[in-house]
């Protein structure tokens, strides 16, 4: 998987609102079995990128290409369907429940079952419940927080909800993973540990892209850095080649660096 | 104390209430309580329906009352001006129940939030109007006058108020079964997803439309099916059915009892009607006792009597026993109080 198979393939990828470009002609490709990071000031585009790529906003123009599938302007839940699975900047989750009810939900879209399996309680139903516990069960086990299943999301720390949001990604078995600022609201130390949970991710034969702030953990985490600034990728490269750009240095890293970290 | 808080949530409870339900015709100390028993059972249904849209499914549905009206003249219209028996006529409510939701529903769930709880407020005051203005239809302002009642096959007299009761018991056990059923099983899990937030629920893989017009479509029948269980016990209805106060009247008993729980409805269809019957001397100033007990329950139980019961002892458990938890817990034994918790 690891070697050079293309996981996401994107040409001239652009989103105007109004006369805005938040997106402005950005191709690039991301490989499979790789940690791809998004990277840029702020207001430089980069959710409204993962917007386009999971189906959730239409490209102005543009096309995107997942595994050699064309899924410009697709439907997100089609998307995330064929193996696309994404975190949010803020986690949503429900409150009012336990850490593994929230999760297995997360299954659901490899089944099939509907109203009249619930009302004649079928037996693909009951199979099909039985599966989406298992596998909420394995992806709590994964994200190592299975001593947490039945305690209310209320109850539970930033970090570890941050974790549970990862879980639930997971469940629907995705191929790709995209992250928004997974690192965001939490300590250093969480930090460390949850990009060693983005690596054990990778090692699962998941490819992950995120968009991330700090700094650090996108140098020692990447493979790959694209960098936006108004909607324009300014560069990209393994994150020596991004450390040592002038133009990166000069549209970001330079001049906010200490707002940024 | 913990022994009270796990009986409670008991599936035990549940057979007691039943039973309670079952007993309190003998312990009723008029035919009158009966009556108002059996009508508070009636709107209880259509609280359910309400329920499945905007507890479980989290849209705000103002149309609601509207549908309950519809049911309610699709019995009484297709009775006395059609002379259709009970029964067809009571199918064919919660059929218009459906088809008027998929029709409503299709175009209303396009907006978000907000701008859906306005157009579904629209859609109610045009479904007043038509009732109200459409006298060639509907009768207009007159109303429909005696309505069948439900036959009995020759077995019971529906006219009866003990008969009508048991027969609107029945049919709240039905309703409350199901969506028991529904509120734990997947498709239960999916509305609850689209609740937290459409783009958490689209990035799961989730049809927003065909759920949400789903979810919806299931309110509209039990809004239906109860309008019609309400013609058939009252025998009398008038335009006033399709008023927007009985919307809001069903979004209170929600509130109270509990948004997106399986026991809320009841509790608080049944808390509200007792209270109501309590202070009905007050007349139009009992809005003087309920206005401030609710801006009083949103503050300080939004989740509602029921909702904030389970959450609190969910918590409880979750943190007492974590050694217990461990062992054990992750299996089904869970699974009867996660029906009411979701």
């Amino acid at each position: 998987m690891a070697d050079n198979k293309t996981m996401l393939s994107i040409k001239n990828l652009t989103k105007r609102f109004g006369g805005l470009a938040a997106v402005n002609d950005v191709s690039v490709d991301f490989q499979a079995g790789q940690i791809n990071a998004i990277i840029g000031p702020n207001g430089a585009g980069k959710t409204t990128f993962f917007n386009l790529v999971a189906g959730a906003m239409p490209p102005s123009e543009g096309s995107i290409e997942f595994q050699g599938i064309d899924v410009t302007g697709m439907s997100p839940d089609r998307i995330a369907r064929l193996g696309i699975a994404r975190t949010f900047q803020t986690t949503m989750l429900f409150d009012q429940s336990t850490v593994l009810d929230n999760l297995i939900v997360g299954h659901r879209l490899r089944t099939q079952s509907r109203l009249w399996d619930v009302i004649i309680n079928s037996k693909r139903l009951r199979d099909e419940e039985k599966k989406c516990r298992a596998r909420a069960e394995e992806v709590l086990d994964f994200v190592g927080l299975s001593h947490l299943g039945h305690r209310y999301i209320v109850d539970i720390s930033q970090e570890e909800r941050k974790r549970v949001a990862f879980a639930l990604a997971m469940a629907t078995d995705p191929e790709l993973v995209l992250l928004d600022e997974p690192a965001g609201g939490i300590n250093p130390e969480e930090t460390e540990n949850l990009a060693g949970l983005i690596r054990k991710m990778v090692d699962h034969g998941i490819t992950v892209c995120l968009i991330e702030h700090k700094m650090d953990m996108i140098m020692s985490l990447a493979d790959k850095i694209m960098v936006l600034d108004h909607g324009e990728k300014i560069a990209e490269g393994t994150p020596e080649q991004i450390k040592n750009d002038p133009v990166v240095i000069e549209a970001y890293l330079g001049s906010d660096e200490d707002v940024e970290a | 104390m913990d022994r009270v808080m796990n009986f409670l949530a008991s599936p035990a409870m549940k057979v007691v209430l039943l039973v309670a339900a079952i007993l309190f015709p003998w312990v009723a100390a008029s035919e009158y309580q009966i009556y108002v028993m059996a009508l508070a059972f009636v709107w209880a249904i259509a609280v359910y329906g309400l329920n499945i849209i905007t507890g479980y499914c989290g849209q705000l549905n103002l149309a609601h009352g509207g549908f309950f009206a519809i049911g309610a003249y699709a019995v009484g219209l297709l009775t006395v001006d059609y002379g259709w028996a009970f029964w067809p006529a009571f199918i064919a409510a919660g059929v218009l129940g459906a088809f008027f939701g998929f029709l409503v529903g299709v175009v209303s769930l396009r907006l978000k939030e907000h701008y859906f709880a306005i157009f579904t407020l629209c859609v109610g005051f045009i479904i007043y109007l038509l009732i109200e203005k459409w006298e060639e239809l509907t009768h207009g302002t007159l109303g429909v006058i005696s309505i069948a009642p439900p036959e009995g096959f020759g077995l019971v007299d529906f006219t009866e108020t003990i008969p009508f009761y048991y027969l609107v018991l029945f049919f709240l056990v039905l309703a409350i079964w199901l969506i028991s059923r529904i509120s734990r099983s997947l498709v239960g899990r999916t509305f609850l997803a689209i609740r937290i937030s459409d783009d958490l629920a689209q990035s799961l893989g989730i049809n927003l439309m065909r759920n949400k017009v789903l979810a919806f479509v299931l309110s509209t029948t039990y809004a239906g099916l109860a309008g019609a269980l309400l013609a058939g016990v009252v025998r009398f209805i008038g335009p006033d059915l399709a008023e927007i106060t009985h919307t809001f009247d069903v979004i209170t008993y929600l509130l109270v009892g509990g948004i997106g729980t399986l026991m809320g409805p009841l509790v608080g269809t049944l808390l509200i009607t007792w209270i109501t019957q309590a202070v009905q001397s007050f007349e139009e100033y009992r809005m003087i006792v309920f206005g401030p007990l609710l801006v009083v329950l949103v503050i300080f139980m939004p989740k509602g009597i029921v909702g904030t019961f389970l959450t609190w002892r969910g918590r409880r458990l979750a943190s007492k026993a974590p050694a217990r938890r461990a062992e054990s817990r992750v299996g089904d034994s869970s699974d009867g109080n996660q029906g009411e918790a979701g």
